[in-house]
């Protein structure tokens, strides 16, 4: 039992990363109908960004200068590179964000060198007892963050009226402008966006190992997130993530025991694998819209 | 005084001309109708209006500025609301919401403040939504107000979109085709409340429309046009009476548009 809810947390800890990234993503999507591809250069950015800040102005201000940066970076490639796209197909511009995510990561690579270097969070490697169990605090502080982050977001587009505006241009870009809502703001804002939630998610990823050059694949996970979840729904982001990443912990715990004929770390592939079952079922994932097109 | 003035307005697609030589201008509190057959270059006004389309040649000037070339939000900003001729509401966002979104430019708060939710964007956001709740009250939609609009009747749902353009506080509104597809019960609702629109808050209107029955009943002036070009101007019962007028509509024989 203990085992099983130690994996659960560290499953729902690690699946709050893909959520935060996966959040990125579909607020991109729904906004401009392209997936960037350049998140997991913004979380590696943002996370090399808090080890250089964090013995300046201590963990927790770096964390938020650093997402903060990310946010501006991330909303001045969207007006410089993408931008003068809009308008070309979704595909190319696509395309366009592998090359941003490129450029991004080899620079900021210069900044890591060979080391990992330490982001200086307080937790590291620490536990702490949880319902009765011991658990590492950083998951605990990863699912409260994330929790508290998601509800913000999802306050934002149901409440304020940018989020409105954004969901406005979502559903279409030429009625949103009749009614004075620059659509120009609404990309510029999701990238924003995605942008600092990639950073806060890079912090999370760096915390206890530290970052090094390989830290951006684990922004990949969060495509079997989107995907699970459906492109155009961010409670579907969210649950997505977790999923994946409590899919990901459990197999791991236990696929040795129970399933060895799978092969060894065969959790590193539950999540593809669950990707793949719900696509047989629902093609446009479990929240996502179902597309109707005559032909 | 008038608020809108379009001169020598010249529109082409490449080689087909939707709209020229069109020259008209809509006085304060006026109601001005369109009319013409299918393709004559209605719809195509409206989007050089709202900044759609960018006319190759006249100008056109709304409350001081031009506005050839200007972005479409910028238009609607500086006050030009519309409706379309097919419903082009949020269908899965709430009564509430589409007119919230026409309220848009009235909340000035940015994201941060948005996040933050501190007295500014708190106060915003309960200010409007009292207009909003006016616009309601105005069009009498109270019952529907927490409904997705994809679910409401089609009249109720052309009432909403009126109520979008309305809740805009906007000084022109472009109505396209606002009873297309209604019948006789939902067009008298609707001409109604055109009418209130005009006598409680005096916003001058551009109406698109074929039902010549309501043209003819609301209008102050009309413009007829054909194939792109206006070819007569005047109060709905000089337009009935012209013969090129009646010649475009209903070919050689006939005498008149009778309503």
């Amino acid at each position: 039992m203990d085992e099983f809810l130690q994996s659960l947390v560290r499953g729902l800890g690690t699946g709050s990363i893909y959520s935060l990234l996966a959040l990125g993503f579909v607020i991109i999507y729904k906004s401009t109908q392209v997936i960037s591809f350049a998140q997991p250069a913004f979380m590696l950015a943002g996370a090399v960004l808090v080890s250089y800040l964090s013995p300046a102005v201590s963990f927790f201000g770096a964390v938020l200068v650093a997402a903060a940066l990310i946010a501006v970076l991330a909303l001045g490639v969207e007006r410089t590179v993408l931008r003068p796209m809009v308008g070309k197909p979704v595909f190319v511009v696509a395309i366009i964000t592998i090359g941003v995510d490129v450029v991004v990561r080899v620079v900021t690579n210069a900044f890591i060198g060979l080391d990992v270097r330490q982001v200086g969070d307080p937790w590291g490697l620490t536990t702490m007892s949880f319902l009765g169990v011991e658990v590492q605090q950083r998951y605990l502080v990863m699912i409260g963050t994330t929790a508290v982050v998601t509800v913000a977001l999802f306050a934002f587009f149901r409440y304020s009226r940018i989020g409105l505006a954004m969901r406005a241009v979502a559903h279409d870009q030429e009625v949103a402008l009749a009614q004075g809502i620059s659509v120009g703001s609404v990309f510029a804002l999701s990238w924003a966006l995605a942008g600092g939630l990639a950073a806060l998610a890079g912090v999370f990823v760096a915390t206890g190992a530290g970052v090094d050059q390989q830290l951006w694949i684990v922004a990949l996970k969060a495509l079997p997130a989107i995907i699970l979840g459906g492109l155009e729904s961010l409670g579907g982001a969210v649950a997505g993530g977790l999923a994946v990443g409590v899919v990901e912990s459990l197999f791991g715990t236990y696929q040795g025991d129970f399933a060895p004929w799978l092969g060894p770390n065969f959790g590193l592939v539950a999540p593809y694998a669950l990707m793949l079952l719900v696509l047989l079922v629902r093609p446009y994932g479990l929240f996502g819209k179902r597309e109707v097109e005559r032909l | 005084m008038s608020i809108l003035q379009v001169s020598d307005v010249r529109l082409a697609f490449d080689g087909v001309v939707a709209v020229d030589g069109v020259s008209f201008e809509v006085g304060e509190g006026e109601l001005f109708a369109v009319i013409g057959p299918n393709g004559a270059g209605k719809t195509s006004i409206f989007n050089v209006l709202s900044g759609v389309y960018r006319p190759q040649r006249g100008s056109v000037r709304f409350a001081g500025q031009d506005l050839v070339g200007m972005r479409p939000h910028r238009v609607a900003a500086a006050g030009m609301a519309r409706t379309f001729q097919n419903i082009e509401l949020f269908s899965h966002l709430t009564v509430v919401d589409n007119l919230m979104l026409g309220r848009h430019n009235h909340m000035r708060y940015g994201a941060l403040s948005a996040f933050l939710w501190l007295g500014r964007a708190r106060r915003e956001e309960l200010e409007n939504r009292a207009a909003v709740e006016r616009v309601i009250d105005f069009l009498e939609l109270e019952q529907w107000r927490r409904l997705p609009v994809g679910l409401l009747p089609y009249g109720v749902q052309k009432r909403v979109e009126l109520g979008r353009a309305l809740a805009m506080e906007p000084r022109l509104l472009l109505l396209d085709e606002p009873v297309a597809g209604m019948n006789v019960e939902e067009t008298e609702d609707m001409a109604r409340f055109i009418l209130d629109v005009r006598e409680e808050l005096s916003i001058p209107m551009i109406m698109v429309e074929h039902d010549m029955g309501l043209v003819m009943d609301l209008a102050d002036r009309v413009m007829v046009m054909d194939f792109g070009r206006p070819i007569r101007t005047g109060t709905p019962a000089e337009v009935q009476q012209d013969p090129d007028v009646i010649r475009a509509y209903l070919g050689e024989q006939h005498r008149s548009v009778a309503p």
